[in-house]
Parts: structure tokens; sequence; C-alpha cells
């Protein structure tokens, strides 16, 4: 009741959707990068939306099935391949045991997920499975995944997903639904995305010439970004007069501006609290797209509202309200209408 | 008591968090202010409140719009901002508590233990021996926990022992360092890099995961470095003066 991994690729760690509660202990949130594709890839396979899925990065671990099971990929494309055959994404697949998923070039977007039918059974630390490697705690022994790891299945199947050996053809090492989710739920993942934003705490702080250009300029996502935080390369921001700001609340999607003047968003992994002067905060609804972009991306910034902002989060929050019931319907009426 | 929280300034955090800034400056008094903002979310957590975090001198208070919207008849920023400023107006300015109690945190100084108090006595024209006395003489206060699981800022520092951080920071700096930048003395968590000058080295435990208060200290305690032998340091890590 296992995967196995063969490889571990670039950077495969557990995660759910974080771990709340602590922050106040400075306690860092962790968890997924791309909320969206972790709570829909879960719903795929009939967990509860914040069950422990792993998260690949760019060039995907190789994986061995020890128990039959089933899957869904969900996040970026990096061209997941089952013994060597492409397998579509964001639809539920049943695998046998023995079959091999790996990846190849990546397509589109940084972070895929992979979830399966009852999770992961890791234990909880504080309350959450997510893996936070700088404390090497949560997750997979806190740390992300190595070759020979054997990450075992929590031993909940649901009785549907029990049926579903005995429907795949004795000939095939996996069952490809034969639908998958609407792309139109999707968040519009793009190689270049504008992300909507809100001003932040110390917005009018700036000179009006650097909230010009963070406005209508193109920034580029550095390769020294990571879990933490992206950093950006753009027009360099400058202050009105230097300030000492003293530490508060920082959150997933802060833009803060350090002294260099290159700004950093802060991701999944970002500490509690910061000093920097925040002149925006990526809106909840766009942050997915925001992680989905990679090292190199240009990004746009759009200023909204805060009523558009939370509007686009209840919607957000809505059409997964109803994909997870049309999904659990859909899950049913697959499960008996297989041959 | 004062019973005003009026001059609260009151605004969003993005989509999903809403800061109250309760003082302008790292002061006991707007420390009291945060405090009693943080016992009464503590006590009368409301419909879509995830969590809050408590810093010099706001409360950030985290919370789920969708949550928020469900239950409220205002937009979710607007309907939160009404129930914390109807908050406010019940909750005194101090957070009238009995004192907190003096946590003690024991102390090797000097030595491999803490190879920086020899600079901190050159930097300071003291002997190491008056370091180690000013550094153990205050009461320091725990104003809030915040840039590494566990690290609390401590007010209260002498500013006699006043030292610089390092040109070149450390690239690993050992669980349960004591260290001095600038004004600022701290105990390090974890095992981090990091360009604080070390003087001493504490062996408890000041985040494990798997104790109930991760932390252990919280914003509000009151805190005193009391100097131990480097053998009991050790037996303090072999668990002979747990408890």
């Amino acid at each position: 009741m296992s995967i196995k991994i063969t490889k571990p690729g670039l950077l495969t760690t557990l995660q759910d959707l974080g771990r709340y509660g602590y922050q106040k202990q400075g306690m860092v949130v962790s968890g997924t990068m791309d909320k969206f594709a972790l709570r829909l890839a879960n719903l795929l396979v009939g967990n509860p939306e914040n069950a422990a899925a792993l998260e690949i990065s760019l060039m995907g671990p190789k994986v061995v099935f020890q128990e039959d099971q089933v899957l869904a990929l969900t996040g970026a494309n990096l061209s997941p391949r089952l013994n060597g055959k492409a397998v579509p994404m964001n639809r539920p697949v049943y695998v046998k045991k023995g079959t091999v998923l790996e990846f190849g070039p990546p397509v589109q977007g940084s972070w895929a997920y992979l979830a399966v039918a009852g999770g992961f059974e890791v234990p909880l630390v504080m309350g959450s499975a997510a893996t936070y490697g700088r404390a090497g705690l949560g997750g997979w022994q806190g740390r992300a995944l190595q070759k020979n790891d054997v990450l075992p299945f929590r031993n909940q199947l649901t009785e549907q997903v029990r049926q579903w050996p005995q429907k795949c053809p004795p000939e095939k090492a996996f069952l490809v639904a034969n639908w998958s989710v609407s792309p139109q739920i999707l968040p519009t993942y793009q190689e270049n995305p504008t992300v909507r934003v809100l001003p932040g705490p110390e917005y009018d702080l700036f000179t009006s010439d650097s909230k010009a250009a963070f406005w209508q300029t193109d920034f580029h996502i550095s390769t020294a970004s990571d879990r933490m935080g992206y950093r950006t390369e753009g027009p360099v921001l400058r202050l009105n007069q230097p300030v000492e700001l003293l530490s508060g609340a920082v959150t997933f999607g802060t833009v803060q501006v350090p002294s260099s003047g290159n700004p950093i968003i802060l991701m999944a992994e970002h500490q509690t609290t910061g000093g920097y002067p925040r002149i925006g905060q990526v809106i909840t609804a766009d942050l997915p797209v925001l992680a989905q972009a990679r090292p190199g991306s240009r990004l746009r910034f759009l200023e909204v509202s805060l009523d558009q902002a939370q509007t686009l989060y209840c919607e957000q929050e809505q059409d997964l309200e109803r994909l997870q019931s049309a999904l659990s319907l859909q899950l049913k009426k697959w499960t008996t209408a297989i041959p | 008591m004062k019973p005003t929280m009026s001059s609260v300034k009151i605004y969003p955090l993005g989509d999903a968090a809403i800061v109250l800034q309760l003082g302008e400056e790292i002061a006991p008094e707007v420390h009291e202010r945060v405090k009693a903002v943080a016992r009464y979310l503590e006590q009368h957590p409301f419909t879509g409140l995830v969590e809050y975090v408590p810093a010099f001198t706001t409360v950030t208070v985290y919370y789920d719009p969708w949550l928020v919207s469900q239950k409220g008849e205002l937009a979710p920023y607007a309907e939160v901002e009404r129930h914390l400023r109807q908050m406010l107006s019940q909750l005194p300015a101090s957070a009238a508590t009995a004192p907190a109690q003096i946590k003690e945190i024991p102390v090797v100084y000097g030595g491999d233990f803490g190879p920086d108090l020899a600079f901190v006595a050159q930097h300071t024209g003291l002997h190491p021996q008056e370091v180690i006395a000013l550094h153990t003489q205050p009461q320091y206060l725990v104003y809030m926990i915040g840039f590494a699981p566990g690290f609390p800022y401590l007010g209260g520092m002498d500013p006699r022992i006043a030292a610089p951080r390092k040109q070149v920071p450390r690239k690993v700096i050992p669980a349960g360092a004591v260290g001095i930048a600038g004004q600022q003395t701290g105990v390090y968590p974890l095992e981090t890099p990091g360009g604080w000058q070390l003087i001493g080295r504490t062996p408890l435990t000041l985040f494990d995961p798997q104790r109930e208060s991760p932390s252990l200290l919280n914003m509000g305690d009151l805190v005193r470095f009391v100097p131990i032998t480097e053998r009991e340091f050790a037996s303090w890590k072999e668990g002979a003066y747990e408890h």
C-alpha cells in the first residue's frame, strides 16, 4: 500500500493546504504553492480537499505504484507518463500495481500535484502534513523525497474506488477516466501572467515614479526564487524617504521591497513577519497563477479594488464547492459505468 | 483604567487579512493593547477567523472572506472591520491580567558556547563578566515571536552591551545560541545562518513541534537569563534538570 520513489526529481515534497494557527509562535504556514491545483487533485480522487499530496517541481520524480491505486495529476504540465505513455491531467486515473509514473519536459507551469485516493499516510505535525524543510518538520520525515523512499497510502479507500480494479481491462496497466474537469474552471495559467494586486500598507511611501512603474512595467521572476519567495527583476522601486519600519505580519502574496528596490513576492513558505515596505498584495484568487509562473517569466501587476478581490475570492470558493458536488456524483457514475 | 482604544488605525493586508495598528512605537503601553486584543480574539473567535499574529504595534487578523460572506450582512472586509471595531470599543486599554510569570533561561556564557563574548566586551569597553552581569540583570519582555519559529523579539536590553552585527554572517548558528545585534538580544530556536554576536547558549529547546505549545516563549512573557556552567548545560541536555 505505497509508492516507491526511484528518482526523486528536483524538489518533490508532501504538502497540504498549510499549517495554520501557529503563526503567532513564528511558525511558517508552508503548504502547497498552488492551492487550487492541490484541492482539485484531491477532489478528483474523492479525498477531502486538504489531504496531503505530492508537490512536484519542474523536473518530476519517477515513482512506482506498489499497489493498485487511483491518482490525479493537476497544476503544471510536466509531461507525465505512465509506463512510458502520456497520461492526461485533471482527471482520475486508475493504475495497477507495478505501474511507473514519470515526467518529461516541463510544458507549462512550475508545480504539479499528484493525489492518490485516500491520501498518503504521514503523521500530522501541528495539525498539518505540509513539509517545512527549513525546520525539518512535517511531510515525509521533514524533507524532500529521496531515492528509495516508500510512501504508504492511507488505508481508507472509498467503496467506489475499491471496485475500480475489477473494471480495468486485464491487458491494460491503467485506465483513464473518459472525462475531465472543464478547463474553464481552471485558473488562467499563463507563461507571462498578469496578476491582480491590491496596494499594500506602505504603498503611499513610494515615489510616484515607482508607483507608476509598479503598475506599468514588466518584472521578471528571478532564478533565485523558491517556495519562500519569488524575487523579481525590473525597475528599481524607491521610497520618498528612508523609513525604519517595525516588524509586522506578512503573508502569501505580499509584495515587499527591500533596500535593493527589487520586489520580492512572498510565497507559501514565507516568514510570519517582516519589516520591509509592502507595496502590494497579490489577490488570493491569482496566487495559483503567480505560483505557476516560472523563473524568467514576465510578470505584470494590475490594480484591483478590495471589493473586486473578495468577490473573486468568493467566486473561486463557490466554483470549488460546485465542483466538489459535481465530482462526487461523476465519480459514482463513472465507477458504475466502467465496462 | 483607560477604556479607550479610539486611536486605532485599521487597514487591509490583502483580501484575507486586516491589520489593527495599536500604536506607533515599541512601548509597554502599546504592547498591553496588543495583548488585550490577542487575548480577546483567543477567547472570542468570530466566524471566519483563521488566526491572528501579534507584533510590536499591530495585530494582524487572518480571515476567510468566503466564510465571513456567508454569515455577514456586509462585504467581508466591512463585516470583519465592524466586528473588530465593536470589539475595540468594549476592550480596556490593558489586558488587566496578573503579571506574567518570569521564565528563566539558563545560559552558558563565553568560551565555545559564546565565541563573541570577548568581542562584545572589547567593543563595549567592559569586562566579559560585566557583560554577563548586564545581560542577566534585566527582566526582558517578549514583544512578539517572528522571523523564525519560536524566535522571541525581546525588549529591555541594557544599551551598554549593544554591539553591531558581524560583518560576515555565520553559515551555521546552533539552536539555543544567545546573541546580541545592535540594541537587541535574542535566542536562536533553530540552527540557521545569522549575523548576531553570540555570547552564550541555552540548553533549553525554544521550539519543539511535538510540544503542546511548540514555542517555549510567547508574546507577553517575561524572561530572565541565568548563568550556568558547562557541566550544568550537559546535565540539562541529558534531562537531569527537566521541569
